[in-house]
């Protein structure tokens, strides 16, 4: 029963999670400027962090909650290096 | 030492699916907002739905998950928990402040001055130097 319910319910929040990683694909390639495009790709590896770490807790392993990690620390860095090189039009200077 | 979930008790299941699907359901609802809001300085509020709630919401979850599950304190998802917590806010402001520079810099209408009040208003040409 537990079993039941505990994978239901990743069924159903990897469905919402990808539903919102493929609307914020849209936004990322119909958004009117660079800075609707670059919040698109933040709100993707956010998703894409949540998912794994629901892929997680349908497997019961703890790998994946290492490359949900590594995707955060990624998704930091590239949104601040774009929102740099947005305000600066150069990312090292 | 990972159990199958169907060892685990009844609560702590209906636990574990109360706090993903609360996380997972911010976090859609946070993607529709962004897309749907009219303008970016809108925009901008939307998935912070995602990055609050839904980051805590499914962390959450993973934590009661994994300590019931393996019989031990396991609550290293909160590393993510604080460091999400911690960088959200350095992105969107960061993004706000170059989206601000780059609508004061193209003379867009609807776009805060730089400075307030009449009196510290500096001419023209000096606005379009100083953005």
């Amino acid at each position: 029963m537990s079993a039941v319910i505990i994978y239901t319910a990743v069924a159903i929040s990897q469905f919402m999670l990808v539903v919102a990683m493929a609307i914020a694909a849209i936004r990322m390639f119909r958004g009117p400027r660079a800075q609707d495009r670059i919040i698109g790709l933040d709100t993707i590896y956010i998703n894409a962090m949540l998912l794994l770490v629901t892929f997680g807790i349908g497997t019961g392993r703890v790998i994946y909650f290492e490359a949900a990690l590594v995707i955060g620390l990624l998704g930091f860095v590239s949104t601040v290096a774009l929102a740099k090189f947005l305000m600066r039009g150069e990312v090292i200077e | 030492m990972i159990y199958p979930a169907a060892d685990l008790p009844l609560s702590v299941a209906l636990a574990v699916a109360f706090f993903l699907l609360v996380g997972a359901a911010l976090a859609l609802i946070g993607a529709i907002g962004f897309l749907r809001l009219p303008t970016f300085y809108e925009r901008l509020h939307a998935p912070a739905l995602g990055t609050s709630w839904g980051i805590g919401g499914i962390m959450l979850a993973s934590m009661i998950y994994f300590t019931v599950s393996s019989s031990r304190l396991v609550i290293h998802e909160i590393l993510i928990g604080i460091f999400v917590t911690v960088t959200t806010p350095i992105t969107f402001m960061l993004l706000a402040r170059a989206a601000l520079h780059r609508d004061r810099t193209a003379r867009r209408d609807g776009v805060p001055r730089k400075y307030v009040g009449p009196e510290e208003r500096p001419n023209p040409e000096d606005v379009s130097d100083a953005s």
